[in-house]
């Protein structure tokens, strides 16, 4: 059997050490009337056998690396350097657990100890957390920090239109025992303006996303200044892959900046494992959640990492805690910051500049085809909302019938932007395929 | 020993990537809106590969040794696992593609869920969970909602024993749920007398581990189940102990309402050093409309050889999305993997073997080792680390003995309703060499408890750190490193 060692004679003397006659015995506490049923269960295959049928099924998908991909909204296409995966594919590192035993741990406690500084200097923040499982139960974890910080004494977050929808629908999830209301968000067309407008002495945190939903992208000082205004935090949802272009988060004196990391490093996966990023300013360090790696010394006076600040978690404060957070992703955490640290300080500069420029060259060719009109107003980053002269999902797929993926229909989400697409462009569109795109885009309005 | 920090090893102008020069022509930057330093570090690829390499070399791992870590079910990682989840078509493959275009994973999420109703007697299963408190917490918003859809809002109360994960507890307190512990009895069990008295019209559901934290099944276990049917309660289980029942009962059939699986655990997708997990949920028929989406169904099937179409559906009174897209998609390929490998009966030998394996640790440490619930247990079992004989030996102690030996140590100090405990899993994929070997140095502790107390006071010894001051992290809390370059430029 499959990974199982046992030969007959380690089973029977195994037995006999512990003083029953056969395998079935050891479960006499089970109810016998419902004991080894008879469940309808395929076969074993063996390893051969199940490399061709995964083989198969995986073949049966449209991968991006055969189709160029212009779809985006939350999970994106970029180029992962091969030593990102060369180090996952450690495993030391990938076998291990959480690090609760640090003297043999130190390889995945200091990894993430470098993650949490990769990510605080990006975001421009003071701490960062060893992760959530992706940026939407981020975004949830940072309502309730909010919450707990006005010590559950304030019943109102104010959320853009322009955050991820699954986002935003996560947290009302997660909200739905709690007496909260969750406003802002009833228009797609709502600006920062607007929401400043909807604050109050009852508003206990504001959420906008940097690039937005959108790929817009916005000075939110103003935003973060209502807010603190009246007490309440400001939480910004970044795209971590944008800020090594873009102003940091910090400087829009964010509270709490959460996001999804995948871009750094991590393949689509269709949909997860992803890596949920949380920082926060140090003031909230304590009503933080998940796993947190603090520096200091052992006992031979080596520096060395461990699991700190645990007295938050629900393993020693039980319903107190700060979360039920317990595993996370730290194996998506360490692939960031490999990829971070490959990348380094002119690499990601260059990645976002050239997802930047390659966005804004699709969005001026596009905007040229007649029917075609680009919705976004401001400055975007590499992403933007396209009206189309027919339906998205008719253009979508003309476009798959000359192997693109096309763009998000923000119809789902949005009745109001019915009609208009959400288009991506990253590092991996070269411009024969955005002119591809542009020409299949215009060939559909002749249909 | 000591590693550098990656910033410590930047050097200004180095690059561990080359990328193309734009073939677009350029667009004017934002105005105001770029930033003026990236604070991240410059160094080779050789730095990046040494570095990480040489930090992976400190770790410990299922495939550096025997991980005997209770409750986590540290079992072997197969290889061909992490190959197929790197096939192109799943690992390159984008969540909100059209559904047309990725039958293959569809198919592969559909036979998962299945697999996982048919081996845990559920109705339906959703996928979407990240991991077991995530999926703990679903599952207390199902039972609040089912309760609410029937009018009982005043249904508030979560009956939880006293030797629950602390998981259990910290998801109802976030799903906005009231926690009311139950003692255990002399035997380890869920006390009745403590369960009948809570039982009433407030309750709206007991959390239960089967087999409990002990590694025993719960003796009085469908008494406890109707107690809290009867009161208009649901029964939730934490199937974080699914190893002891593959093929062995189905939770479903004992009348548990909801449950979660750990893939990480049961079906061999990997801990990665702290996740990712999946913690899929399964539901009785009564909850199935409130199972969080999307989940795979079927369709389309004109019941000829083709194959059906599948897509993602959303349940019809769903308690909403807990998380963006579908789940942790790269642990589903692996745990279809595994399932296909075992086939059905695999899978009750894994149970079978686990089981085994505990029961023979149990039989021959209890000489040394006090066992306080002593009988015939289940995947794991919970020992002592004190004697009369050596006052002041911990549990911490043993464990950190045991790394000198070569070995992971038991989880300690839990559950909380055994002093000095050591918890000890050891898993199906261990040898009774391997077994043999880790009772040896468990013996040979034994006996330093009370020849040389100091030696494990002071372990370990052969490891590359030594005890490492807790105190000292949580008083200074140094949680990020600032690059030297970065302060300068701040100045």
């Amino acid at each position: 059997m499959a990974y199982i060692p046992h030969t007959d004679d380690d089973r029977r003397e195994m037995l006999q050490a512990v003083g029953v006659a056969s395998l079935d015995d050891l479960y006499q506490a089970v109810p016998s009337k419902f004991r080894f049923p008879d469940l309808d269960l395929p076969e074993a295959i063996s390893e051969l056998e199940a490399a061709a049928e995964l083989q198969a099924l995986s073949e049966a998908n449209l991968d991006v690396r055969h189709n160029a991909c212009f779809l985006g909204a939350g999970a994106y296409h970029h180029f992962i350097p091969s030593a990102v995966d060369a180090i996952l594919r450690r495993s030391e590192f990938y076998t291990a657990y959480t690090p609760y035993q640090p003297e043999v741990s130190q390889g995945t406690l200091q990894a993430i100890f470098e993650y949490q500084s990769l990510i605080c200097n990006l975001t421009g923040m003071d701490v960062s957390n060893a992760s959530h499982y992706d940026g939407a139960t981020a975004l949830a974890e940072a309502v309730i920090l909010a919450l707990n910080h006005h010590r559950g004494k304030r019943h109102k977050i104010v959320v853009s239109p322009a955050v991820h929808p699954h986002y935003r629908q996560t947290v009302r999830t997660y909200m739905q025992g709690m007496d909260l209301q969750i406003l802002g968000d009833e228009e797609s067309g709502a600006r920062a303006a607007d929401l400043s407008r909807l604050i109050d002495a009852d508003t206990a945190m504001v959420a906008v996303q940097y690039p937005d939903f959108f790929g817009g992208i916005t000075d939110f000082r103003p935003l973060g200044e209502a807010a603190h205004a009246v007490g309440a935090l400001l939480c910004v949802v970044v795209n971590p892959l944008a800020l090594g272009l873009l102003r940091p988060p910090s400087d829009f004196d964010a509270d709490v900046v959460v996001g999804e990391g995948q871009p750094l490093g991590i393949p689509l996966s269709f949909g997860g494992p992803y890596l949920g990023h949380f920082t926060t300013k140090k003031d909230y360090v304590r009503k933080m959640a998940g796993r947190l790696v603090g520096e200091t010394v052992d006992s031979r006076g080596q520096r060395g990492f461990v699991l700190t600040l645990t007295p938050r978690e629900q393993h020693i404060r039980r319903e107190k805690a700060t979360s039920n957070i317990c595993t996370n992703v730290a194996l998506m955490a360490l692939a960031s910051a490999v990829y971070l640290s490959v990348m380094g300080r002119q690499g990601l500069r260059r990645v976002a500049e050239l997802c930047y420029h390659k966005a804004h060259y699709a969005a001026a060719e596009i905007g040229r085809i007649p029917g075609f009109r680009i919705w976004n107003e401001g400055d975007f980053f590499h992403e933007f909302v396209v009206g189309c002269p027919r339906p998205v999902a008719d253009i979508n797929e003309h476009l798959l019938e000359h192997e693109i993926i096309g763009g998000y229909d923000l119809g789902t989400d949005y009745p109001s932007l019915a009609g208009h697409m959400l288009i991506a462009v990253t590092e991996m569109n070269s411009k024969d395929e955005i002119d591809d795109l542009v020409a299949v885009l215009e060939e559909a309005t002749h249909d | 020993m000591i590693e550098p920090l990656i910033y410590d090893l930047s050097s200004p102008g180095r690059m561990g990537v080359t990328l193309p020069e734009p073939d677009v022509p350029l667009a004017p930057l934002p105005a105001g809106l770029t930033r003026e330093t990236l604070p991240l570090p410059e160094v080779a690829e050789i730095d990046v590969i040494r570095h990480f390499v040489r930090l992976s070399q400190l770790n410990y791992g299922i495939d550096t040794g025997f991980y005997p870590l209770g409750s986590c079910t540290m079992k072997y990682n197969p290889k061909i696992n992490e190959d197929v989840a790197r096939l192109s078509g799943f690992a390159h493959t984008h969540p909100l593609q059209d559904p047309t275009t990725v039958q293959g994973n569809l198919a592969l999420m559909y036979s998962l869920q299945e697999w996982l109703m048919e081996i845990g007697g559920f109705a339906g299963v959703s996928l979407q969970p990240a991991a077991g408190a995530h999926g703990e917490l679903t599952g207390i918003l199902i039972l609040r909602a089912y309760h609410h859809a029937r009018g009982q809002a005043g249904r508030t109360k979560i009956l939880i024993p006293d030797s629950a994960h602390g998981t259990n507890p910290a998801s109802t307190a976030m799903a906005g749920m009231q926690v009311i512990e139950l003692r255990s009895d002399a035997r380890g069990n869920v006390d009745l007398e403590s369960l009948r008295a809570a039982c009433d019209d407030t309750v709206a559901g007991l959390m239960l581990t089967n087999p409990n934290t002990l590694g025993l099944f719960e003796e009085h276990l469908l008494e406890v189940v109707e107690l809290v049917h009867r009161c208009g309660g649901l029964v939730y289980g934490d199937g974080a102990n699914m190893n002891a029942l593959l093929g062995v009962v189905r939770p479903g059939d004992l009348g548990f309402d909801v449950l979660h699986f750990n893939l990480h655990k049961t079906f061999s997708t990997p801990h990665g050093g702290g996740g990712p997990g999946s913690g899929p949920v399964g539901v009785a028929e009564s909850l199935v409309e409130f199972l969080p989406g999307p989940i795979v169904e079927i369709v389309e099937d004109d019941e000829t050889d083709e194959a059906p179409l599948y897509g993602l559906v959303m349940p019809a009174r769903s308690i909403g999305r807990v998380k963006a897209f579908h789940g942790h998609f790269g642990m589903h390929v692996r745990a279809f993997t595994y399932m296909r490998m075992q086939g059905k009966r695999g899978l009750r030998a894994v149970a079978d073997h686990a089981v085994l394996n505990a029961n023979y640790l149990r039989a021959r440490l209890r000489a040394t080792y006090h066992v306080p619930f002593d009988r015939i247990c289940m995947h794991e079992f919970v020992a002592e680390g004190r004697w009369e004989e050596a006052p002041d030996v911990r549990a911490l102690d043993v464990a950190k003995r045991l790394m000198d030996h070569g070995f992971h140590p038991p989880t300690n100090y839990f559950p909380l309703i055994v002093h000095e405990a050591l918890m000890i899993e050891p898993t199906e994929t261990e040898s009774v060499e391997t077994l043999d070997r880790f009772i040896e140095a468990m013996e040979s502790i034994a006996r330093e408890a009370r020849t040389e107390p100091e030696t494990l006071h002071s372990a370990p010894h052969t490891t590359p750190f030594g005890r490492l001051d807790e105190v000292r992290a949580a008083k200074d809390l140094v949680l990020c490193c600032r690059p030297a370059f970065l302060e300068q430029e701040r100045t």
